[in-house]
């Protein structure tokens, strides 16, 4: 009883903003086309579902976005082992990582659209940049700390260093490192919105809300930017479930 | 021992504090090879010295002053904003269950949206002007500052309210005197969560849709395929995004001495 009063008042906020937003519609009050009636906007989702473009726009963001997860997670990986792994490494790159990451990352798409043009890799390329920084941060942290007990354990039985590695350090940075990729995904996501706002050539969810805007038709806009929080939701979801079947073997 | 490489002697002897310097120093050596033995054409790889000369145009000609101020200003009225929107929804919400219930399935889901993505719908709503660039960056400071709080005024130890209790504190009492400075911990991790996505949201906003601040400079710098403009401006956002977090981490540390750690 109480859950379902709890849920029964989450409700109430969403329904007053629809039955405002029906009014103001309705009613006149607002321009149509930014206000346009419920109807219509459940008539877009429908019919840009049934036409395929809202289909085809959001396997070409889903493939972009695993595109550039890939390449810049696999590089945030490689790099944050290495500056886990060694101290030469870190004193020499690591204040240059970290000057660099002051940028806020949408700054490099200008400089990214004129080294790759405003196609399909320099998409990826933002993508992979954006993904490159949390993984590589997580995944350090993940090798660095390694239990000095176990560490001990390896010394006393003589473990060479890769068994070190692959047996102490690796299993006891893995709970960092998925954190790492988790976060790298969202940044992924959220720079697949950023280059597909920044350079509209080709298909993308951030395309169709970006044209939606230019063609002034509000209820394509909503549309698109609901299924931006669905898919970010759905990618957080799907991430999370993913981490507790890795990390499963974890007491508690 | 260490899970770290053990590098020879020769190595460690070498690793001084100025190490971190090499690097930097040898990529500007690298770039700056790259762009005067022509590698690389002028228009994608500018020489440094290029880079510093565009620097120094901006600050002479006033345009990077007065673009610079326009975004700070931006930046401190939208997270000023969403701060306070923040604190006052996460305080709302962690001291009444009844409120979260009502509030926080439509927080969460329009949270489900970054800032950036409610770009495009806004400027149907708003327009392109002043205003949009507010309510981005409000609504980018908002997301962080409101979850820090709820967690701040949720993990303020019952003895405390038993205290106010005693006391009787009226309700706006225990919000001043027990939630808010026994959560300001919390709160400033909010706020700088907050004040970081409030930098990324104005850079964002400004690429899209601004005649003006460093944003625009850096559009303007690509239309007119300067690109050591683009770079110096690269280079600006990066020292001020950095200052921005500095400063607040200044503030946070004067504000918790009276902490006991």
């Amino acid at each position: 009883m109480i859950r379902a009063g709890a849920a029964g008042r989450g409700l109430i906020l969403p329904a007053i903003t629809l039955a405002v937003w029906e009014v103001l519609s309705r009613a006149g009050l607002e321009d149509p086309h930014v206000f346009p009636p419920l109807e219509w906007i459940v008539q877009t989702a429908w019919t840009d579902t049934v036409h395929a473009s809202l289909v085809g726009n959001l396997l070409a963001s889903l493939g972009r976005c695993a595109g550039g997860f890939v390449i810049g997670g696999a590089a945030g990986l490689l790099v944050g082992a290495a500056f886990g792994l060694s101290q030469t490494m870190r004193v020499l790159f690591h204040p240059l990582f970290n000057a660099l990451k002051q940028i806020a990352v949408f700054a490099w798409i200008p400089l990214i659209a004129m080294w790759f043009g405003i196609g399909e890799a320099s998409k990826l390329a933002f993508i992979a940049l954006a993904t490159f920084a949390p993984v590589l941060v997580n995944t350090e942290e993940g090798f660095r700390r390694a239990p000095a007990g176990l560490l001990e354990v390896g010394a006393v039985l003589t473990l060479r260093r890769l068994q070190v590695i692959r047996r102490i350090v690796l299993p006891s940075a893995l709970p960092s490192i998925m954190t790492g990729l988790q976060l790298g995904l969202i940044h992924a996501w959220l720079g697949t919105i950023g280059a597909e706002f920044f350079m509209t050539a080709g298909p993308g969810i951030g395309t169709f809300v970006a044209e939606g805007r230019d063609r002034f038709q509000m209820s394509q806009t909503l549309v698109g930017v609901a299924l931006l929080g669905l898919v970010g939701f759905s990618l957080q979801r799907g991430a999370q479930a993913f981490e507790r079947r890795v990390l499963r073997w974890r007491i508690a | 021992m260490s899970a770290t490489v053990t590098s020879p002697p020769w190595i460690r002897r070498t690793v001084s504090a100025l190490d971190g310097l090499i690097a930097p120093l040898a990529l500007l050596a690298l770039w700056w090879f790259a762009s005067t033995r022509g590698w690389m054409p002028e228009q994608v790889l500018p020489p440094p010295d290029a880079v510093a000369s565009a620097l120094v145009d901006l600050w002479n000609s006033g345009d990077l002053t007065a673009n610079a101020l326009i975004s700070l200003r931006r930046v401190s009225l939208g997270f000023a904003a969403g701060a306070a929107a923040g604190i006052g929804l996460g305080a709302a919400m962690g001291l009444s269950r009844r409120t979260e219930e009502v509030v926080r399935p439509l927080f969460t889901a329009a949270a489900q949206v970054p800032a950036i993505g409610w770009i495009p719908l806004m400027m149907l709503v708003v327009g392109i002007g002043e205003s949009l660039k507010i309510i981005v960056i409000a609504v980018a400071a908002c997301v962080p500052v409101t979850l820090n709080t709820l967690a701040g005024a949720r993990a303020v130890s019952r003895g405390f309210y038993e205290v106010g209790a005693v006391f009787r504190y009226s309700r706006r009492q225990v919000l001043w005197r027990i939630v808010l400075p026994a959560s300001v911990p919390q709160v400033f991790t909010g706020l700088r969560f907050g004040l970081t996505n409030a930098w990324l949201a104005l850079v964002a906003v400004e690429l899209l849709a601004s005649s003006e601040g460093l944003g625009y400079l850096l559009v303007w710098g690509r239309q007119m395929f300067q690109l050591d403009l683009v770079l110096a401006v690269m280079l600006v956002i990066g020292v001020t995004g950095f200052a921005l977090d500095a400063g607040l981490a200044f503030v946070e540390r004067r504000l918790q001495r009276w902490q006991t750690p």
